[in-house]
């Protein structure tokens, strides 16, 4: 079973590779740590403590915290869905923090709603509608490739800034001569 | 941090762990929150029947009550 030092570190390194920082109110993140630690403790993996989920790990995959939806929540609003990971700004004070909108699909919540974890986990596909606005993005110093919506605060490998990010497009021009 | 918070300054209140429900009962919550107006989210308050507040918002909870 994993403590909750180790739950906070992992979330501690990850901030930290990301650029982003822990909610700087002790006992709000210590409420997140516990609600985390639960979700482990219960699921197996470390699901959304601020989300419910259904406890079947293909169901959930996407709000495994750090969720698919907390970068372009940090862009966007200084912080995740839960407040865990906040931006620079809002360490700062210089940005408050407040509940932000639900960023995750509503099909994604209904399918996680009313029905029981199945045993056997199947790969099924999945309509990805957040992916509508997501790219790929390559890093120019260390070659680490990415696709989200905007092109990470800091590279997680080799902590290059977001300027050296450069966009991938994919062409399907065939040229015959 | 809400129950917290509703108990620390004594406002009767009950709640519901949800991610603790059957799925009927989830369900059945997930309805009625849908019903209010309102998505499911945690924390959801629901005051005097009427007023819905998702999130920790401590003014609009405040407010809401009247103090």
């Amino acid at each position: 079973m994993t403590s909750l030092e180790n739950i906070k570190r992992r979330a501690a390194n990850n901030a930290k590779k990301h650029g982003y920082f822990l909610n700087p109110d002790p006992d709000f993140l210590q409420n997140l740590i516990v609600g985390l630690k639960e979700n482990e403790d219960r699921y197996g993996f470390a699901s959304c403590p601020c989300r419910l989920a259904s406890g079947n790990f293909e169901w959930d995959r996407d709000i495994i915290c750090p969720c698919d939806y907390r970068d372009p929540d940090v862009e966007e609003f200084g912080q995740c869905f839960c407040a865990l990971y906040v931006s620079k700004d809002v360490v700062e004070g210089k940005r408050p923090m407040q509940p932000i909108p639900e960023r995750r699909p509503q099909e994604k919540i209904d399918r996680a709603m009313g029905k029981a974890p199945e045993k056997t986990v199947k790969s099924e596909a999945v309509s990805e509608t957040s992916d509508t606005n997501r790219k790929l993005f390559y890093c120019k110093v260390c070659g680490y490739v990415t696709f989200r919506e905007e092109p990470p605060h800091k590279c997680p490998i080799c902590q290059a800034k977001q300027e050296m990010f450069g966009e991938i497009v994919l062409g399907t021009d065939i040229q015959v001569r | 941090m809400t129950k917290a918070y509703l108990r620390d300054s004594d406002i009767a209140h009950e709640y519901i762990d949800v991610d603790k429900c059957t799925p009927e009962e989830r369900e059945t919550i997930h309805q009625d929150i849908k019903k209010r107006g309102s998505r499911l989210a945690f924390p959801t308050i629901i005051i005097d029947d009427k007023t819905i507040i998702t999130g920790f918002k401590k003014d609009e909870i405040k407010k809401a009550l009247g103090l």
